[in-house]
């Protein structure tokens, strides 16, 4: 099978992020592979172990996220490619799913791509389903577990995670797929593939290379912005009765929107 | 000319998302200037009731296509129906809830209409004939604020309980277009649907409710005479208390946590401990009953968005970084806590 | 100099330390107050390839060099010394004896099995009576027909009661001139008849590790089982304990980088008159006093594993590395103990068991005070390297990566 898992490369979510001169910035906090996609990268090296076949990184990112590229390297992917042009520079999803998109065309006889539910910096989670409707696969997203996949028949059986409720869908393949993390516990690098990827080359391919135009994006972001300090004084809720009191503190709550 | 907003009414199971009547709400508040009308979008299969339901709470008219194809959820389906609606009515604004099954919609209609989509809007503010819609990033260390300039529609989910929802109004009015969709057999099939599994985890529940030491703390109770032992009536006595404490835990959807105290008292076992040595939590909102606010247990969840204490001494240390206090007896409050959260969320 | 790390080695130190946290961390104290080694930690280090990290691919290593084997010490102490503890027996004593001094059929024999985790190497020299005084060790080793017969008791040893293969020391030549030159090291197997072992416990530290003694009564083991000749067991020992020591240097290091971490987190959190006792300079001064007692303990035991790779005899470097920061340990855990006030004298946090464990340290593989007089030999002279018959091979990445 030919298999794709398409990460991100993003702070590490311990890191202090504050807004300077209207940028985001994180000290020197270090960047990593974007949690939710270690687990794509585990399912899709779970699903070539399964059936074989091989798995390609593709990262749409700055020069660094090769580093990204080398972790899905190193925990077991046979290939990374790096995505990256000047035209991606103010890109909404709009753009960075057209891209990957394109790449994924380029790449040829694809059966799967895998996706992390969202990146942990924009926090859209709407890449995946994007690029399934570009390419015109089906889009499988918040899927808890792959129940199986036939490649005979050219089909795979998911488990979605609703907030109702678990789906059970069956698509056929190419297919586009985004987990959660109940998909199972990414692996670690093991030595030899922290070897392999320390000596790996990546190639990195421009727009151009793609033979892909990219497009204008549709949203700009006039400022970003810390969240308002929360007043830390303790309101204290008092009561003729304790229903009296837990009404008022329901108030309260459902007031400030809490619930 | 005053433009067109379009709220699309999520569903499951024959009933709408709750959220969807918040999305109206806001479709309403965004004046006169912005809309000509809020017209609700449903689609799917036996939901006129959802449109009708639409106008009471505000909807000015309501679209409803449906098909037995489209009885289940699919996103292929559902959004060449959306786009098809979108393209003939040309809305300035497309509305929805935030969920898995509009995320998906949102982004697909986003691609087929080549416009921007804004998931998880908390605010939103009209800015030179745009909507200006402000999201949380970085796991809502950040917020940032999002545009479509020009693209049409523009399409913003808004975040679930960030926005009032409206009160609905039997007597009011409006005009519903029923007709039937005609999708493409979607690709995909719904095989079928499985109960989720019991139980809220710890480090990512958005609710927590969490016990104490002081749950074990009411002499009312009388143990069962089989019970003779001191330091077993004491952990019985404690576990009607964490009883109380899951059923406020139920009502809220929430995790039940609990402090190291009541944990090394053997009231509760070590996986739902919160703190230092046990689970770091950042919920939106922490209660903690019975609990006095050690250090210790500080270091576990001090990051919650909003903290809530209930506590019989009114100089318990968690009162010193709790948003809202309630000197009480839990065995009392939590109660009914219970029953106005049951009544009022409705869960 | 350039004292950076490579991209490789950060990729290395992650794994570790992910592994550390998410499958040592949750339940060390656990461990800890049971004094039992959780049975899952060495099949895991085992499979992960850790027990086999600095060996070649062709003996069934990992192909990494002797500074990763430190960095991996590191990582593993800052969570806990047990884990350490097992990577200075398997590998550092063991292991990398079998790559200085076996033979090729030994290595095969032997070195493979350890290196692929299959089997757990510990390191038998200390005696009820012999500590400082390694010649002065009482266990025989007497040439019967084609074998040697074993006789002895060890004790304090790390692995006693899990270790398949044990390097045993012993005495072949009672009328040596020089009892320097009597001993000679074999590579015991635990299953061989008459070998008898059992826990320690009761240790002020190291308590989720296994520490116990080791008997043979009259065990047989083929002369292929020697490792070098007869007679150089005094010296392969020293060597042995150039590795062991460079292992108990770094993992040290992470010590202090934990009380350091546990020191700087608590000292933000905790209130006392109106603010973060982080505030008060008589605390800053205690986490100045570990930053620079960490920073300089690296440093040295980054070189001593540099001075590896190059196949360079490192006797002195990696003792000067192993005595400073076993010291500075047991200093900044009492340091970081201090911070935490009460609650740092309390097991409800990890401080107290830091400075447990850190006391081991400057007594095993040379007492502290054994390297003080190392290091004054070696200032003024009176102590110099002999050449060894066999050196611990340099790091050559062809060779390392078949």
């Amino acid at each position: 099978m030919n298999i794709v898992v398409c990460v991100k490369q993003t702070p590490d979510t311990a890191a202090s992020v504050t807004v300077e001169g209207g940028k985001v910035t994180w000290g020197d906090a270090p960047l990593v592979l974007n949690p939710w996609d270690e687990f794509a990268v585990e399912q899709a090296l779970r699903t070539k172990e399964a059936h074989g076949g091989k798995v390609t990184a593709i990262s749409l990112g700055p020069e660094g996220a090769r580093e990204a590229l080398k972790q899905a390297l190193a925990m077991g992917c046979e290939e990374a490619i790096l995505l990256s042009d000047p035209a991606y520079a103010s890109a909404d999803t709009l753009v960075v799913s057209a891209a990957l998109a394109a790449a994924l065309r380029k790449l040829e006889a694809v059966d799967l791509a895998f996706f992390g539910r969202q990146a942990v910096d924009s926090d859209t989670g709407v890449t995946a389903a994007q690029v399934a409707r570009r390419l015109g696969w089906p889009s499988l997203t918040l899927v808890a577990a792959v129940v199986a996949v036939d490649p005979q028949a050219r089909t795979i059986d998911v488990e979605r995670m609703l907030e109702e409720t678990r789906q059970q869908v069956r698509a056929p393949l190419p297919a586009v797929v985004s987990v959660v993390k109940e998909i199972g516990e990414p692996r670690y690098p093991s030595f030899m593939g922290i070897r392999k990827a320390s000596k790996a080359e990546i190639p990195v391919w421009s727009a151009a290379d793609m033979g892909f135009s990219v497009p204008a994006p549709a949203l700009t972001w006039p400022a970003i912005i810390a969240p308002p300090k929360v007043d830390t004084t303790c309101e204290m809720i008092t009561g003729d009765s304790p229903a009296a009191i837990a009404a008022a503190l329901a108030d309260r709550l459902i007031d400030e929107k809490v619930l | 000319m005053a433009d067109k907003i379009f709220v699309y009414i999520d569903h499951y199971n024959g009933q709408a998302v709750g959220p969807s009547w918040e999305a109206v709400g806001v479709a309403l508040g965004l004046g006169p200037s912005l809309s000509s009308g809020v017209t609700a979008l449903v689609v799917g299969d036996g939901v006129r009731g959802l449109a009708e339901e639409a106008i009471t709470y505000g909807a000015t008219q309501a679209i409803v296509r449906e098909s037995a194809e489209l009885k289940d959820f699919r996103p292929e389906p559902y959004a060449d129906v959306v786009t098809g609606i979108l393209k003939e009515h040309q809305p300035a604004l497309l509305l929805m809830p935030t969920t898995g099954r509009t995320r998906e919609l949102g982004a697909m209609v986003a691609v087929d209409l080549e416009t921007g989509v804004t998931p998880d809007a908390i605010s939103l503010q009209v800015d030179q004939g745009a909507v200006v819609a402000t999201r949380p990033i970085y796991a809502g260390k950040l917020l940032t604020q999002e545009v479509a300039r020009e693209r049409r529609p523009q399409i913003v989910m808004i975040r679930t309980r960030a926005f009032p929802r409206p009160s609905p109004d039997a007597s009011k009015k409006g005009a519903v277009d029923a007709a039937a969709a005609a999708p493409p057999p979607p690709a995909t099939q719904v095989l079928g649907y499985k109960a989720s599994e019991a139980g809220v985890s710890l480090t990512d529940a958005g609710v927590i409710v969490s016990g104490g030491r002081g749950v074990s703390n009411n002499g009312r109770l009388t143990p069962p005479a089989e019970i003779t032992d001191e330091k077993q009536k004491e952990i019985w006595r404690a576990q009607q208390g964490f009883e109380l404490i899951r059923q406020l835990a139920a009502s809220l959807g929430a995790a039940v946590g609990a402090s190291r105290a009541a944990v090394d008292a053997g009231y509760i076992p070590y996986v739902n401990q919160v703190g230092q040595t046990g689970k770091v939590v950042s919920p939106d909102l922490y209660i903690a009953c019975g609990i006095s606010g050690a250090i210790q247990h500080l270091a576990g969840m001090r990051t919650s968005k909003t903290i809530v204490a209930v506590n019989k001494d009114a100089e318990a240390p968690i009162f010193k970084i709790a948003r809202f206090g309630v000197v009480g007896d839990l065995y009392d409050i939590v109660p009914a806590m219970t029953e106005v959260f049951r009544t009022r969320l409705g869960k | 100099m350039d004292f950076r790390l490579s991209p490789e080695y950060e990729m290395v130190v992650r794994m570790v330390r992910d592994f550390g946290q998410k499958e040592v961390a949750p339940t060390i104290r656990e461990a800890d107050r049971r004094q039992e080694m959780a049975p899952h930690i060495l099949p895991r280090m085992g499979e992960l390839g850790i027990l086999g990290i600095c060996l070649p691919e062709r003996y069934g290593g990992q192909g990494f060099d002797y500074v990763s084997l430190g960095l991996v010490c590191e990582e593993l102490e800052a969570v806990d010394t047990t884990l350490r503890v097992v990577m200075s027996v398997h590998m550092g004593l063991n292991s990398m004896a079998l790559l200085q001094w076996g033979t090729e059929e030994q290595r095969q024999a032997f070195l493979v099995p350890q290196a692929k985790g299959e089997k757990v190497a510990g390191f038998g020299l200390t005696e009820p009576g012999a500590g400082s005084d390694v010649a002065g060790m009482a266990s025989t080793a007497r040439r019967h027909g084609g074998d040697y017969v074993l006789n002895g008791e060890k004790m304090w040893i790390s692995l006693a009661t899990k270790a398949h293969h044990i390097l045993w020391f012993a005495r072949t030549n009672p009328d040596a001139a020089d009892p320097h030159d009597g001993l000679s090291a074999f590579l015991l197997e635990t299953d061989s008849p008459g070998v008898t072992s059992g826990d320690i416990h009761g240790k002020l530290g190291v308590r989720a590790g296994s520490t116990g003694w080791v008997n043979c009564q009259d065990v047989r083991v083929p002369t292929r089982n020697r490792i070098g000749e007869e007679g150089e067991g005094f010296r392969i020992a020293m060597s042995c304990l150039d590795n062991g020591r460079y292992t108990v240097a770094a993992g040290a290091t992470g010590l202090i980088r934990a009380c350091l971490d546990a020191g700087v987190r608590y000292a933000k959190d905790r209130h006392a008159f109106g603010r973060p006792i982080a505030g008060f300079q008589l605390i800053q001064q205690k986490l100045a006093v570990m930053v620079q007692s960490y920073e300089a303990a690296r440093l040295l035991y980054l070189r001593a594993g540099e001075m590896k790779n190059a196949g360079l005899r490192n006797t002195r470097e990696t003792s000067l590395a192993k005595w400073f920061a076993t010291d500075a340990s047991f200093a900044a855990a009492s340091e970081a103990i201090q911070i935490h006030g009460a609650y740092g004298y309390s097991d409800e946090y990890d401080v107290e068991r830091y400075l447990r464990n850190a006391r081991g340290a400057m007594i095993y593989e040379g007492t502290s005070e054994i390297h003080q007089l190392m290091q004054a030999g070696y200032a003024l002279g009176t102590r110099k390297d002999a050449a060894l018959r066999c050196e611990l091979p340099a790091y050559d990445p062809a060779i390392w990566r078949g």
